[in-house]
């Protein structure tokens, strides 16, 4: 294992490199081009050896992954925001057709006003698409998580691709620290992909995609579901292991902070996390009884986890950095859909979208509006807005 | 320097043609369809070492609809506007596997080709990705009711170009796909027809036997779109070829040939059997003559220009 000084899109790419991927299909965009320059490299030194195909869009970048993949090897790719809504409509034959293609999201806010700094409203949109979604907190998880995401990806009980989703600078483009698995290791933690499903080959004809009537196509929604369900096991298990095997334990679906006895619980996604824990420790010596819980997985969802947190605590907030108009953020959505039920107050913070700084007296507001809630087991406001200029939060 | 390598003919013919049928009958293809025409005949040819690509179409639907299928080789369906890049993908697969022998083809319609999926069609030109692309030209989107794609030809009744009280069909001219493809200095490119089947047959033989990026289109006529007699496909499209309202023509490595030299015979007969001219007045008809002659006479010098003696 070595220690290394880099960039999460660094972090992304050298952990395709140590998947040994068959079929990389990538274009570039602000913030994930280092990706593509990094395999770019590592192809042209003779480091990665691997068909790397230079598309002239995400559309076909998505489609080459799709069909390479149909074809029985290991695919992967990586893009960001427009890239992503580009990619839209292919994201649901990879997970219809059970294919597990691996692709880190740099996340950055959608268009318009354009804008190219972190916002989760590019993967949060691909809720729908049979897409595995894993977000993470610093450039070790990137390398870690990109490495891990094949090996659940390719889990027979899944079979569903999977988006490695990492903030736009705070992490694409910010050096941490990283410690590099062995190939060695990584190679018998992660061994070669050999489908049975998926295989385009003449000596054993197979039709993949073929043209649906109505009486197939509800059994393979319900499959995706099925699968998708697996998952939840399946990431428990391939995180244990990689914590054997690697010394880091990422948690699985959540990662807990400091819950046990907290009345007010901030369930946060991505790097407003690693803030969030400072503030929980500077709150805790104060004596305010507050906890932290690291969303990781948000497809698969994981309802009976965030449920076991809710009935410790006394109020729930959940953080977003997405908005779904009208209705508040895409987390606390989820959160809320799976806490039916349950009489504590689960409110919204919204903060640092379009890539706005999330600072510590933003993230002591969060708190301060969860802890207000379990005291009085009632919020005023359900969706609370911090930092919008001329809003009151 | 060439971008391919072989491209041999070992000739087969109409009587040599290998009887083993890799797309079979019970397809559900309308009476008198063009596209099964191309699809059997390029099937015989690529023979079972063969994976293939369609683009949501007509052939996606009457090739084989879920339990059905007429193909003995495997085929892949991703979308209507990545024929080019599926292909292609399924071709860098192929040969990380080791499997380098395999033939990847990608039959895709006028619209799937030339309009939707122009873009993944251009870039993996650029490329110069190992793949055969063949599209069935039958002048509009038929799969979804005949609307007018950029290949349907001036005056045409479409569904989207209605002959109207006010405009009567299509008001602009087909779009050259074939010498954009050219344009694109990939190893091959060529159109056929289906009214040409020795030259049709020659010309997918030998893209066959290339590397790189080859691309066919095929006149390939639908009758239940031109509203013509099911009986007279390939009398049609023979009298586009003899009429100037479509070009045979191939061009290897920047060099292009004239495959059939132009009668020139009046459009007037090509257009009297299809319903979708039928509205046509005159002037519509000397327009369409008029536009015959001027593309005959370009692309007769189109090919004086790239001919073998003007190349260094």
């Amino acid at each position: 294992m070595v220690k290394r000084v880099v960039t999460g899109n660094y972090a992304a790419a050298f952990a395709a490199m140590l998947a040994r991927v068959d079929v990389i299909a990538a274009y570039p965009i602000t913030p994930q081009t280092f990706i593509v320059e990094h395999l770019s490299e590592f192809v042209n030194d003779g480091l990665l050896d691997s068909a790397f195909m230079r598309c002239e869009s995400e559309h076909s970048a998505m489609s080459a992954c799709v069909a390479a993949s149909a074809t029985g090897v290991r695919t992967y790719t990586a893009t960001a925001s427009q890239g992503l809504a580009l990619m839209h409509e292919v994201l649901f034959i990879a997970g219809s057709a059970h294919l597990p293609v691996v692709m880190p999201v740099v996340n950055r806010t959608v268009a318009g006003p354009i804008g190219i700094w972190a916002e989760h409203n590019d993967t949060m949109p691909q809720r729908d698409t049979g897409w595995m979604q894993v977000y993470v907190e610093d450039n070790q998880e990137v390398m870690d998580m990109t490495i891990q995401a094949f090996k659940i990806a390719e889990d027979k009980r899944v079979l569903l691709p999977i988006m490695v989703c990492l903030d736009a600078f705070i992490l694409s483009h910010t050096v941490e620290p990283v410690d590099f698995p062995d190939q060695d290791k990584v190679d018998k933690f992660l061994p070669p992909y050999r489908p049975d499903h998926a295989v385009l080959d003449p000596k054993d004809p197979m039709i993949i995609g073929s043209f649906s009537p109505p009486e197939y196509i509800q059994e393979v929604r319900y499959q995706t579901d099925e699968t998708m369900r697996n998952a939840l096991e399946v990431v428990e298990e391939v995180n244990a292991e990689w914590a054997k095997e690697f010394g880091r334990d990422y948690g699985g679906l959540i990662e807990e902070y400091k819950t046990e006895g907290a009345d007010a619980i901030l369930i946060t996604l991505g790097t407003v996390t690693s803030t969030a824990r400072d503030i929980v420790d500077e709150y805790r010596a104060a004596g305010k009884k507050v906890g932290l819980v690291k969303l990781r997985f948000f497809r698969p969802y994981p309802t009976e986890a965030i449920r076991k947190v809710a009935s410790k605590c006394k109020a729930i907030g959940v953080y977003d950095r997405a908005v779904s108009f009208s209705a508040g953020g895409p987390s606390w959505i989820e959160a809320r859909n799976a806490l039916y039920g349950y009489t504590i107050p689960v409110i919204n913070v919204l903060a640092g979208l379009g890539g706005r700084d999330v600072t510590e007296p933003d993230i002591r507001l969060m708190f301060d509006k969860v802890l207000e809630a379990a005291e009085k087991g009632e919020a005023e406001n359900e969706i609370v807005w911090i930092g919008t200029r001329g809003v009151k939060p | 320097m060439d971008r391919h390598q072989g491209g041999e003919t070992i000739g087969i013919t109409i009587k040599t043609l290998p009887e083993e049928e890799l797309f079979t009958s019970g397809h559900t293809a309308c009476g008198g369809c063009g596209a099964p025409i191309v699809v059997r005949a390029a099937m015989k040819i690529l023979g079972p070492n063969t994976v293939t690509y369609f683009p949501a179409c007509c052939l996606l639907v009457f090739g084989g609809t879920y339990p059905h299928n007429a193909f003995k080789v495997p085929y892949l369906h991703v979308l209507f506007e990545n024929s080019a890049i599926c292909a292609a993908g399924i071709k860098q697969a192929l040969n990380k596997q080791g499997k380098e022998d395999v033939n990847v083809v990608a039959f895709a319609g006028d619209g799937g080709t030339g309009d939707i999926g122009f873009q993944a069609l251009s870039g993996a030109a650029e490329r110069n990705e190992d793949i055969l692309y063949i599209c069935y030209d039958n002048e509009a989107y038929m799969n979804t009711g005949i609307q007018r794609s950029g290949s349907t030809p001036f005056g045409a009744w479409t569904t989207t170009t209605p002959a109207g009280t006010k405009i009567g069909g299509k008001e602009l001219f087909k779009k050259d796909i074939p010498k954009i493809m050219m344009a694109h200095n990939v190893p091959y490119v060529a159109t056929a027809s289906v009214g040409h089947p020795a030259d049709m047959l020659r010309k997918i033989e030998k893209a066959k036997n290339m590397k790189g990026f080859r691309y066919l289109q095929i006149f390939a006529p639908c009758p239940t779109g031109w509203r013509m007699d099911t009986a007279k496909t390939v009398e049609v499209a023979k009298k586009a070829v003899n009429s100037g309202m479509w070009t045979l023509f191939e061009m290897v490595d920047g060099v292009i040939t004239l495959s059939v030299k132009p009668k020139m015979e009046p459009v007037d007969d090509y257009l009297k059997m299809q319903g979708r001219f039928r509205h046509l007045t005159d002037e519509q008809i000397k327009i369409i003559q008029g536009w015959a002659y001027k593309k005959n006479e370009m692309d007769l010098k189109f090919v004086e220009a790239f001919s073998e003696d003007k190349k260094e």
